[in-house]
């Protein structure tokens, strides 16, 4: 992207701003500028306080110390409302829309000034004038629930312009989206730089900072490590290592392919929508072998999620069959499948894979508590659990200020960690991993790439969900696409190209279309 | 300057000491203001309560008395509550028990005496488990919300005890209640009005301290209670827990039942339905569902409850105490987010630098 004058006042410039949560410095004296037409880049690992400066920005906490000038103004942000009155605006990685409401209802949901009735004609009209203006394509009648997350994600945007935003913050605003809907962000965003607004986004992606942004700023530690602008940087890789501060193997340490044995097989698994249509899983099947590991690749919610509870035992299934270590394990209890060898790094950390108001020791042990190896005659045998805990921390790297610490506390990356640590700690020769690395930075992000691979020259087989197609080319052996309840197409990992499977997760089943 | 509420990385010790005792006094000073309004002497009134529920021997009997259906009532909310299953049908599973020893006690004549106590205590206990069961399979098989059927079926059962003792069961003379268990199959007494209930109760609070805080099986309740989603991808089964541990708190609460007829009541009359249940939520609440600080909770409840009898004899109405009790209750409860939460001031951005 060109470059933009810098001479006029901030839109925003934040000075030493520190933060302190319990435990931890999520910012330290960081300084922040922002000028009108810019996009600037915030990059940084999980927990570096990328989210927690902006949400300060936005009134959602308020800083210890430090000043924050809105145009030039000194500003007192104590809501999202006072933010909003500023003219800036977030869109949250979880989107704030309410999935029966229409388009035109979201938008002016929670409005002050507007008239009992509101006049919805009017709103119509401006929601259209504006969604033509930046070449947001939406209709305000639809409801949110029909829409794709790329259109919701649109809605957010509407809903920040309309209020009037000229400065808006997204947090990880590609993670959901799928490569044609990211390059259609970009489209917009442009758009609205050329209008005079403002971005601020949060990523830990290289490739779409050196695309999207004027300036960069690397956060590590809660600290601002760097900020220049983007047309400066030479390599990406060195991006990498100011925001880690320390060389990242790009290239994974991995064995040659020695598959064994077939160890999960699944025949026509089936499974209906509680309330009756398409189905949700439709006659999959496939198989993995011992040291393999089986990429599933596709955009989020095309049966992915459901496929792995099935496995698991979560899902019931409506037809079809499961093996798992050659035993038939359909519709079998989690108990059950989880002693038959199957570890499960569930997709959702924080709702499915922690207990938050747990200790890390705690959550450790959720797996082995009913073994031998931590209890005995039903009693848990705490300095066991103690001695387990505090290896699986250092083997794993978890960082924690103690064992006893609740989990919550903890960032994405060290959750993620946790888990990791204890279902391969108790994996029984196969493990399903559905979206590891989501949201994770890099360093984190090689750790878990690396678990898994380590798992398959093992000889485990090892299931592996993941959205980002250069995750599953590096790590995986072979690569079914899912697409509305079913397997499109299964490939080898190293005869796939990006093209191909980007085809085959839009649906188009042929090569020639 | 400002103040806010801030979440504490531990729950603290400190104020988990300090916040029931100045929240105590807070009470005390708001149940002030009601009785000055009242045109009593505060103080008079408050050393009175304190007289009825401690002043003598006896009096100290009674309000230990009342601690032992209490406490257990206390336990049994607390194991469901661990699990956020929210029983508030202790008392009918209370009731339930009652009935079940009744029923030994009435028409199992063929028992051995030696045998009709442990017996019927067996089955009364089982009676408050089916009753504190049905609700939670109901929850388990079918996701029926439990706060509706646990709260309906106290009604059932109480409406049915009232039918039992006033009709079926009614005892040849008079106008109600069931006939006096035979006297070889009370609860001995140990202290005056103190029964060996008391051991029942004190040994069930160890128990169940190991089990929730040593065991597998209270690990897994922890893991449900906090993240039901989590626990069942580690494999814990919601359902049969939810099931067990109704079991198991309709079983407790049935005990209490148990207990108090075959040591107090000795009968199956009017005043089953003691409200022993209900305020068992409020001691599970105020312990932290932690089964030795019930103990102390549950004691101050009888106390409250043997306390304000004595309002009677200051020309107060018999509803005062029950006021009472709610002005002491709600300060207790309201102090309790100072135990999670600490209060901290924010200084504001100008004053901070420049």
């Amino acid at each position: 992207m060109s470059e933009k004058n810098t001479d006029e006042t901030p839109v925003v410039r934040m000075v030493n701003i520190t933060k302190h949560f319990p435990g931890v410095l999520a910012n330290d004296s960081v300084d922040l500028t922002l000028h009108r037409g810019e996009v600037l880049a915030l990059l940084g690992e999980n927990g570096a306080g990328k989210s927690t400066l902006m949400n300060m920005l936005v009134g959602l906490y308020r800083p210890d110390s430090g000043e924050i000038y809105v145009k030039g103004k000194m500003a007192e942000i104590n809501s999202p409302q006072d933010s909003m009155a500023l003219g800036i605006g977030m869109i949250h990685q979880e989107f704030m829309l309410v999935g029966n409401m229409t388009v035109a209802e979201n938008i002016i949901l929670g409005m002050k000034d507007l008239p009992f009735v509101p006049p919805m004609a009017d709103i119509k009209a401006k929601i259209t004038e504006l969604s033509k203006r930046y070449g947001l394509q939406v209709y305000p009648d639809k409801v949110i629930q029909d829409l794709s997350v790329g259109e919701q994600q649109r809605v957010e945007i509407l809903k920040l312009l309309y209020r009037g935003a000229d400065i808006l913050i997204l947090d990880e605003p590609t993670a959901v989206l799928t490569p044609g809907e990211a390059r259609d962000l970009n489209e917009i965003l442009k758009k609205m730089l050329a209008e005079g607004k403002s971005a601020i986004f949060i990523t830990h992606k290289m490739d779409e900072v050196m695309e999207f942004s004027h300036t960069v700023q690397v956060l590590r530690r809660g600290k601002s490590v760097s900020s220049c602008p983007t047309n400066t940087i030479k390599r990406v890789q060195d991006l990498a290592n100011m925001m880690v501060g320390r060389d990242i193997l790009f290239s994974l340490d991995r064995g040659p392919y020695k598959p064994t044995d077939v160890m999960v097989e699944a025949r026509d698994i089936t499974v209906l929508p509680i309330g009756g249509g398409k189905p949700v899983l439709d006659k999959v099947s496939f198989s993995i072998r011992g040291g393999e590991i089986f990429g599933i690749a596709g955009v989020a919610g095309n049966g992915q999620q459901q496929l792995t509870e099935a496995l698991t035992g979560l899902l019931r299934v409506d037809s079809g069959t499961i093996l798992l270590n050659g035993k038939d394990m359909t519709n079998k209890t989690p108990l059950q499948v989880i002693k038959s060898g199957v570890s499960h790094i569930p997709a959702d950390r924080g709702r499915m894979g922690v207990v938050g108001d747990m200790s890390v020791g705690d959550n450790l042990s959720m797996k082995k508590y009913r073994t031998q190896e931590l209890s005995s005659h039903s009693v848990i045998n705490r300095s066991w659990v103690r001695k387990f805990a505090d290896h699986l921390i250092d083997v794993f790297t978890i960082k924690t200020p103690s064992q006893d610490t609740s989990v919550k506390f903890l960032s994405g990356g060290n959750i993620q960690k946790t888990i990791l640590a204890r279902e391969i700690d108790s994996c029984g020769g196969i493990l399903i991993a559905v979206y590891p690395s989501r949201g994770l930075d890099v360093g984190a992000t090689e750790a878990v790439r690396q678990n898994l691979i380590k798992q398959r020259d093992k000889g485990n087989a090892v299931l592996l969900v993941s959205e980002e197609l250069e995750e599953l080319l590096m790590v995986a052996d072979k690569i079914a696409v899912m697409f509305e309840g079913r397997i499109m197409d299964i490939v080898d990992a190293d005869k796939a190209s990006t093209e191909r499977l980007g085809m085959l997760m839009a649906g188009v089943e042929r090569e020639d279309v | 300057m400002r103040l806010a509420l801030e979440k504490r990385d531990y729950r603290s010790t400190r104020m988990t000491v300090l916040v029931p005792i100045v929240s105590l006094l807070i009470s005390f000073l708001l149940g002030a203001v009601v009785l000055a309004i009242s045109n009593v002497n505060p103080l008079q009134t408050y050393g009175a309560m304190l007289k009825g529920a401690f002043g003598s021997q006896t009096k100290i009997q009674y309000t230990i008395a009342k601690t032992i259906p209490l406490l257990l009532c206390g336990l049994a909310v607390g194991i469901a509550f661990r699990l956020k299953f929210w029983n508030i049908g202790a008392e009918g599973q209370y009731v339930a028990g009652v009935i079940g020893i009744t029923w030994v006690m009435q028409f199992w004549t063929f028992l051995p005496n030696m045998l009709l106590l442990p017996v019927g205590m067996l089955i009364g206990v089982l009676c408050g488990a089916f009753w504190g069961g049905i609700p939670g399979a109901l929850k388990a098989q079918w996701s029926v919300d439990e706060t509706l059927t646990t709260l309906m079926m106290n009604y059932i059962i109480i409406g049915y005890a009232e039918y039992l003792y006033i009709n079926a069961w009614k005892a040849p003379r008079g106008n109600m209640g069931t006939v006096r268990y035979p006297e070889f199959a009370w609860l001995p007494r140990i202290w005056g009005r103190v029964h060996s209930g008391i051991y029942f109760a004190l040994i069930l609070v160890v128990i169940l301290w190991f089990v929730l805080y040593k065991t597998r099986w209270g690990f897994e309740l922890n893991m449900i209670g906090k993240n039901r989603r989590a626990a069942q991808c580690q494999g814990v089964s919601i359902k049969r827990n939810i099931i067990l541990a109704m079991l198991v708190s309709g079983g407790i609460a049935g005990l209490a039942g148990v207990i108090d007829s075959a040591a107090v009541t000795h009968q199956l009359t009017k005043g089953v339905n003691s409200g022993y249940g209900f305020t068992g939520i409020i001691i599970a609440w105020m312990s932290g569902l932690n089964p030795f600080v019930s103990i102390v909770v549950a004691l101050i409840m009888a106390a409250l409850e043997t306390g304000s009898d004595a309002l009677q004899l200051m020309k107060l109405p018999a509803a005062m105490g029950e006021v009472m009790q709610g002005l002491i209750l709600i300060p207790l409860l309201a102090g309790s987010i100072f135990t999670e939460y600490k209060l901290v001031t924010h200084t504001s951005h100008k004053e901070a630098t420049v």
